[in-house]
């Protein structure tokens, strides 16, 4: 065989024979001495600056101007197989669970079945009931022109992959690019927002859940109307309200539902339920605890929203500002 | 151990394949994508990181700096994470792992673990801090994923000279 005359095989064998020098730092040595006999290209330390560089500019590109997202899912291409690959012996756990369904696991499932009828009838009922409401609302609303706010597109899409990293409270799920998905679009499932599309990618995309660390929703207290907002507290699954004044109208057990308030999330869904409210005078604000109603780290299979009629522009500011100016100007040559 | 020391030492020469390097990776980034939940995914170690990190102070000639680069780059595809986060770390892992792959190859296992658990604490500080940098909030559970990955070298190695030493006796 002549692979052992390769000379990259060769040097790899010299060097690691090279008698190690006596001094307690070899790796000046090493660098230098290799450097005068064979040709390797720069050493270590200006290759170590370089890519650390590199890297840092990525960094700082990414996080502040969002270059290099097209980079990225064209990466993505090439991660996609491996992350099928990788969520293929959790699928099959779940087949094989199902496969072996025992006696006992059968009752279960019969009283399952039966239990989802009743729901279903109910449902059902309250359906028809929310029918007739809802033409009546249009009815009022068409009187009253106003535009409908309620209506949207819904995707049925499947999580890929839950969170990989300790630091994150995301999942992927599986339509992408392909599906028209895009970026700011709400994700709910049968009971509750769960969070939101932050990325897009060609067959996949990201989904930030709404307990992410500053994750904020602006939400309405369904007793009484009471509009706030709601932060994910990041480590625990946990929500929180954090600018709710010591004597807010604000009960254990209050449900929180979305306001609609900025156009991002639609009117009425429910998003959190308040367990904890803790009052301390020193403090202007109350420490008020909530649950996330959706399962947000429970269910496979998540809806898209798509297609939210878009809000009247925002008035700029500035213009305000200006007008008030000019007012004052006015008034002052008078 | 010195004995398996000493069998370091002189399988050094031995030819590995491309495909075994390339192979190895795959594999490592597949296991860093599987489904970990909750306390597992707390506990996992960072496989790309050990198996990047043998092949440094095994091959540094073949894998160097600039693989491990390359290698962070697609982890930070595959985790979502900031691009260049993880191609940050890997960077000074593969910088300690050619800086010291002449040490490593002298001492034996339980000695390289020490050496090992200060690279893989660089390599995690560095991810970390550029977390906290970027969030302002630190999840100190993460650094558990170090100690595994520590533990994790042993048999690693222990096994890649195992499969490395069958191919050449297969040839």
């Amino acid at each position: 065989m002549g692979r052992h005359f390769v000379p990259q095989q060769g040097v790899e064998g010299g060097a690691s024979h090279i008698p190690l020098p006596t001094s307690r730092s070899p790796l000046k040595m090493d660098s230098t001495q290799s450097f005068r006999f064979f040709n390797r290209g720069p050493s270590p330390v200006a290759r170590l600056v370089f890519f650390s560089l590199l890297s840092l500019l990525m960094l700082f590109v990414d996080a502040r101007y969002h270059y290099l997202e097209s980079a990225r899912s064209a990466l993505s291409v090439l991660v996609a197989p491996i992350q099928r690959l990788a969520a293929v012996p959790g699928s099959l756990w779940d087949q094989a669970g199902n496969l072996f369904i025992t006696q006992n696991a059968q009752r279960r499932l019969m009283e399952e079945n039966e239990a989802l009828r009743q729901q279903h009838q109910n449902d059902a009922a309250q359906l028809l009931q929310l029918q007739a409401l809802q033409l009546e609302s249009q009815q009022f609303r068409n009187l009253n022109a106003l535009p409908q706010r309620s209506e949207f597109a819904t995707q049925l899409v499947e999580i890929v992959y839950s969170e990989r990293d300790v630091f994150k409270r995301r999942v992927l799920v599986s339509k992408g690019a392909d599906a028209d998905v895009k970026i700011g679009q709400v994700v709910m499932d049968d009971t509750g927002i769960v969070g939101q599309v932050t990325r897009v990618y060609p067959w996949l995309s990201e989904v930030t859940l709404i307990t992410e660390k500053d994750h904020a929703v602006p939400v309405q207290v369904l007793r009484n109307g009471l509009r706030t907002i709601v932060f994910g507290a990041g480590d625990t699954s946990q929500l929180s309200l954090r600018y709710m004044p010591v004597g807010g109208d604000i009960q254990e057990n209050d449900i929180l539902v979305t306001s609609g308030i900025d156009g991002i999330y639609p009117q009425g869904i429910p998003v959190a339920q308040v367990i904890k409210i803790e009052r301390d005078a020193a403090y202007p604000f109350a420490r008020v605890t909530c649950l996330p109603v959706a399962g947000v780290d429970k269910h496979r299979h998540l809806l898209i929203l798509s297609s939210l009629p878009a809000l009247p522009e925002r008035p700029v500011e500035q213009d305000a500002a200006t007008t008030i100016d000019k007012r004052a100007k006015i008034r002052k040559s008078k | 151990m010195p004995t398996l020391g000493m069998r370091a030492k002189s399988e050094i020469q031995r030819p590995v394949s491309n495909i075994f390097i390339v192979l190895s990776v795959f594999v490592a980034l597949l296991l860093n994508g599987l489904p970990w939940e909750g306390v597992w995914l707390v506990l996992r170690p960072d496989f790309v990181a050990v198996v990047m990190l043998y092949w440094c102070t095994h091959k540094p000639l073949r894998v160097g700096i600039g693989l491990s680069w390359a290698v962070g780059v697609f982890a930070d595809v595959a985790d979502a994470s900031l691009f260049g986060q993880h191609a940050l770390a890997y960077t000074l892992l593969g910088f300690g792992g050619v800086m010291l792959h002449r040490r490593l190859q002298m001492f034996d296992l339980r000695q390289q673990t020490t050496q090992v658990f200060g690279i893989l604490a660089l390599t995690y500080a560095a991810y970390a801090l550029v977390h906290w940098q970027m969030s302002g909030s630190m999840v100190w559970s993460y650094f558990i994923g170090c100690l595994t990955s520590t533990l994790l070298w042993a048999p690693l190695s222990v096994t890649f000279q195992a499969m490395r030493q069958r191919r050449a006796d297969r040839e």
